[in-house]
């Protein structure tokens, strides 16, 4: 096979300003072992880690391609899909002209990790590796606060040490959670992320201990893969019928690769539903559609892709289009390409927007 | 129409592929089983790099619980979303009414002929010993 393969590069003149808020710069356990202090580093390789699900190894819906990465993101120093800052600048960060971009670590983080003491550690590495391995040498890159999220507490503390850090961006966790988002044991997390001023961001996947659907399993990776539409609604309702924002009104959530046109049809039906039971959630002084509007952005990628781009850009415009921000999801396999990515119908304001001013304002990027 | 001489048969071995600029256009193509087919190299749908595919058969289901796997390595499937194309037709498997490659003309030539013209091959040495790829644009 002869590969000479260059993607045409774009004139800089009509590179438009891109902040990505999904990247996912990779580590392998050894990068983050001299983050881990003695006893958990001896940890780490006496017992290794453990997430939330029954498989002993690898993932229980295998992704398609491996490593769920694009089949052109494998750098040529033989390493893993975005690991290699040179290869991501050259087919990332460069060739789009990318000016911020925000990491958000999968795997190894410790997060979900059955050991939550464990997992605080595994976090603490994966959040200094972000600085130190990436950051010092791309200041581009920014960096996620990434949380023990099953224990409140101990997220707080790893929030708070981050605090007042230009360079980490917003907490970062999973969507599958052990119990749904809004219960009182995540609320340290919103607390201690409202009190440093830091948005926070949910990125889809992670294991729950839980089957994804409330039926069980299902048999396909098509089936994951979507199904965080459903999950997401049961998370996000959570998080306005617990009360959550009418205790920290200041908190600010990214839903991230959640796909967003199911967003106003959940609006729709909890709006319903609420003027009939009311008395049930007196706590909340408005309608649910109106806690959607004021508290969550969405990310780009995936973007539902309807025959009729119309039909996006009227759920855009009931989200708003100051909350809907770009990511690529680099180096997955579902990748957008910034410049394709978006309905060639949007004005080039509301593409200028999504681009870059709506993560400018939320994020207080210069 | 000009003819570009794009490679030596001997360079694209069957199962192969190689990505070639034609004219600025980055141009895919493949051997299969000794037939050259050419592609644009840019995937219709968001612009992944074909070349970086992976080969892959046709699988079709005419009802559930009933699969056919053939034309194993006749199809080209996106590096980036995995949408899948017909390397013979260029069609898109995934959306056939509405999505196809740009495909064009590939012939296999001899040097000996090649050489003397009028085929395009300023930046290609040709030898009148090899047989050459020709994509016609």
């Amino acid at each position: 096979m002869n590969i000479e393969a260059r993607q045409p590069s774009r004139s800089s003149r009509t590179k438009p300003a891109i902040v990505d808020v999904d990247i996912h710069a990779k580590s392998s356990v050894e990068d983050l072992r001299p983050f881990l202090s003695n006893r958990w580093g001896d940890y780490l390789q006496t017992y290794g880690q453990r997430s939330r699900h029954g498989y002993a190894k690898g993932f229980p819906y295998p992704k398609g391609q491996p490593l769920a990465s694009r089949r052109d993101s494998w750098p040529p120093d033989g390493g893993l899909p975005a690991s290699n800052l040179d290869f991501m600048r050259h087919q990332h960060l460069d060739q789009y002209g990318i000016t911020i971009g925000i990491m958000n670590p999968l795997s190894p983080t410790g997060q979900g990790d059955q050991n939550v003491e464990f997992g605080a550690a595994m976090c603490f590495a994966a959040n200094e590796f972000q600085i130190e391995h990436w950051n010092r040498l791309e200041p581009r890159l920014r960096a996620s606060v990434c949380v023990p999220y099953e224990d409140g507490e101990l997220s707080r503390t790893e929030i708070r040490r981050r605090a007042g850090d230009q360079r980490f961006a917003h907490v970062l966790f999973m969507s599958r959670t052990s119990e749904l988002l809004g219960k009182r044991r995540y609320w340290p997390i919103f607390e201690a992320a409202v009190e440093a001023g830091l948005p926070v961001g949910v990125h889809v996947f992670g294991y729950s201990g839980w089957a994804m659907t409330n039926s069980g399993w299902p048999s396909f990776y098509i089936e994951e893969m979507t199904e965080h539409s459903t999950s997401c609604q049961a998370m996000v309702t959570s998080l306005i019928m617990e009360g959550v924002f009418e205790r920290w009104p200041e908190l600010k959530i990214v839903l991230i690769e959640a796909g967003f046109a199911w967003l106003p049809a959940l609006g729709w039906r909890l709006d319903n539903a609420w003027k009939k039971l009311k008395n049930e959630v007196p706590h909340l002084k408005k309608a649910p559609s109106e806690y959607i509007r004021q508290h969550f952005w969405v990310s780009t990628q995936p973007m539902e892709e309807p025959d009729d781009p119309e039909h996006v850009i009227d759920v855009m415009n009931w989200i708003g289009m100051d909350h809907i921000l770009f990511a690529s999801d680099y180096p997955h396999w579902d990748f957008d390409d910034p410049f394709l990515a978006l309905p060639p119908k949007l004005t080039a304001e509301q593409r200028g927007m999504i681009y870059s001013g709506n993560a400018q304002a939320l994020y207080g990027f210069a | 129409m000009a003819k570009h001489v794009v490679a030596a048969v001997a360079e694209i071995t069957p199962g192969g592929r190689k990505l070639v600029d034609v004219k600025g256009r980055p141009i895919v193509v493949f051997n299969l089983g000794g037939e050259f087919f050419a592609l644009s190299n840019r995937c219709p749908h968001r612009g992944g790099s074909l070349c970086h595919g992976k080969l892959v058969g046709l699988v079709e289901s005419s009802t559930p619980g009933e699969y056919r796997y053939s034309r194993r390595g006749e199809i080209i499937r996106c590096p980036w979303h995995s949408w899948e194309f017909d390397i013979r037709t260029g069609k898109s498997w995934c959306d056939p009414a509405r999505l196809r490659i740009r495909h064009y003309p590939v012939s296999v030539e001899a040097g000996a002929q090649l050489v003397e013209g009028p085929y395009v091959a300023e930046t290609f040495p040709v030898t009148v010993e090899d047989d050459y790829v020709v994509v016609e644009i």
